[in-house]
């Protein structure tokens, strides 16, 4: 298994960390004018999502982590696992509750997301940063009802629950961020 | 046109002001020395002997073929022999070279100014530094007045230990309860834990709107100043900082060569147990030491730092016309 060097530290880097993949988010060199080098970094876990400060000795080796980032399509999801195919290759992989975490809520079919693989399994599934869904689910909004800021909780299509304004139906779709949660507009046939 | 890539981007880290600036820094420096009748010398970058430091590493270069020479990481051994050589006061700004220092703060090629004051010690030579920063800054930076204060003391204020006295546990647990990650390899190693704490905690927190000295190390961090006996023993050596950043390093140079060998050995010693190459000692310099040097003080400090802070750059690439990742 290959080794980096500290000299190689950047952020992107996938290592391995007490048997985890991960990534370097920052990394920092220090010295103090006549004393010890050393690097002080930010680590992320991507099994866990955690974000760490770790300090190396500078000139210290860690193990690579063989993990690749890849765009692959969600195609269906058996009750155990969501299935995602490389586009290219037709290669699939099957990847568990563990790896798809809150991603779920957001999968459509055919959706590209985001898959990470460390030693060719995947470990963490990102959907993509907008996603279109229907909402299969909300109070009949009552016009000029501003009591919440003019907004109301409704269920889409694939169970995530998003606040949308009032005037948003049943059988709307809508397009959403992912990565906060919120609504972001309607989308007209 | 073909697509700039980082490969082909020629152009430079520092825009035209701060070329000016550094232009500017570089004539009110010399107009400094010049009024203060401290003399500008050039010595020569290359050099048979590497420095001993087991933690700066020389550069290694050849003029042909037989004919290996290092870069210097610092001009301070061929200017102590000018001084030998009865010169006087003496100062030089020139680029030296440290292999694997890279970072936000560090380019392995940088600009340093080190003087040297006959007849100073370090207490002179810290108000001496500081009116050089006064000067060369006036109407860029607005500094508060300079602090002074000794290691131990920064040191049980920031980091809330005493590196002259605690054992490595202590220290460590001090670093840990503050939040600092320690490695692994330096967890009963008093004098990396003593550098980490130096990094991550105190340095960070001297000079903050104004130019803070540090002085009185403990005796492992002599590297070339005098010791002076004591309760604790310290080692007649300073540091300078501005928000944070370590701007200079002085000494009351040591005299005595024999120490001075002694220092050496005990360096090649080090890297001998760190597996790091044994390098040549430089016995020109020793043999200038013998035949006696004016008692003086010296210091470098890092122009291309300074000029980071005048410029409210967060990084050296900002204020070098190409840094590391540009040439």
């Amino acid at each position: 298994m290959a080794n980096y060097s500290t000299n190689e530290f950047r952020s992107g880097l996938k290592i391995l960390m007490d048997g985890d993949p991960c990534t370097i988010v920052e990394n920092e060199f220090v010295k103090p004018g006549k004393g010890q080098a050393f690097n002080r970094v930010k680590i992320r876990n991507l099994k866990t999502g955690r974000v760490v400060d770790k300090t190396f000795k500078s000139g210290e080796s860690v193990e690579a982590a063989d993990v690749l980032e890849t765009e692959m399509q969600y195609l269906y999801e058996d009750g155990e696992f969501w299935h995602f195919m490389v586009a290219d290759t037709f290669e699939q992989y099957a990847a568990d509750a563990k790896a798809i975490g809150d991603s779920a809520k957001w999968l459509k079919e055919q959706d590209m997301c985001q898959v990470t693989l460390w030693n060719n399994a995947p470990i963490l599934v990102a959907p993509p940063n907008f996603v279109v869904l229907e909402v299969t689910e909300t109070d009949p909004g009552v016009r000029g009802d501003t009591a919440q800021g003019g907004v109301k909780p409704a269920t889409l299509s694939t169970g995530a629950v998003v606040r949308v304004p009032l005037f948003l139906e049943i059988g709307d779709v809508i397009k959403v961020d992912t990565r906060s949660g919120e609504y972001v507009s309607r989308v007209k046939d | 046109m073909a697509a700039v890539t980082a490969q082909t981007d020629w152009r430079p880290g520092a825009d035209l002001r701060t070329l000016r600036l550094r232009a500017e820094l570089l004539r009110r420096v010399r107009h400094f020395f010049e009024r203060r009748d401290v003399l500008e010398v050039q010595t020569p970058a290359l050099s048979r002997a590497a420095t001993t430091d087991p933690h700066i590493h020389s550069m290694a270069t050849a003029a042909g073929p037989g004919q290996p020479r290092f870069l210097h990481t610092s001009p301070e051994l061929a200017m102590k022999r000018l001084l030998a050589a009865g010169v006087g006061d003496i100062y030089q700004v020139c680029p030296v070279f440290r292999c694997e220092e890279s970072g936000a703060l560090h380019n392995p090629e940088f600009s340093m100014l080190e003087y040297y004051r006959v007849g100073m010690d370090h207490h002179d030579l810290m108000r001496d530094v500081a009116d050089l920063i006064s000067a060369a800054t006036a109407g860029w930076l607005r500094l508060g007045e300079p602090h002074f204060v000794p290691y131990g003391e920064a040191f049980s204020d920031h980091a809330g230990c005493d590196p002259f006295h605690d054992d490595a546990a202590t220290i460590a647990a001090a670093i840990a309860a503050r939040g600092v990650d320690i490695p692994d390899s330096i967890k009963t190693d008093g004098d990396a834990l003593i550098d980490l704490a130096m990094a991550t905690l105190v340095s960070p927190q001297l000079g903050r709107g104004r130019l803070s000295f540090v002085y009185d190390f403990p005796l492992q961090q002599a590297a070339l100043a005098r010791s002076r006996p004591g309760d604790p023993p310290v080692a007649e050596r300073f540091e300078a900082f501005i928000d944070g950043l370590e701007l200079a390093n002085g000494f009351h140079e040591l005299l005595d060569p024999v120490e001075q060998r002694r220092r050496f050995d005990a360096d090649l010693e080090r890297r001998r147990r760190l597996g790091l190459p044994q390098v040549a000692v430089d016995e020109r310099f020793l043999a200038a030491l013998e035949a006696g040097m004016p008692a003086c003080a010296g210091v470098a400090l890092g122009l291309d730092r300074l000029l980071m802070l005048i410029a409210g750059a967060k990084t050296l690439g900002e204020v070098l016309a190409f840094g590391w990742e540009k040439v």
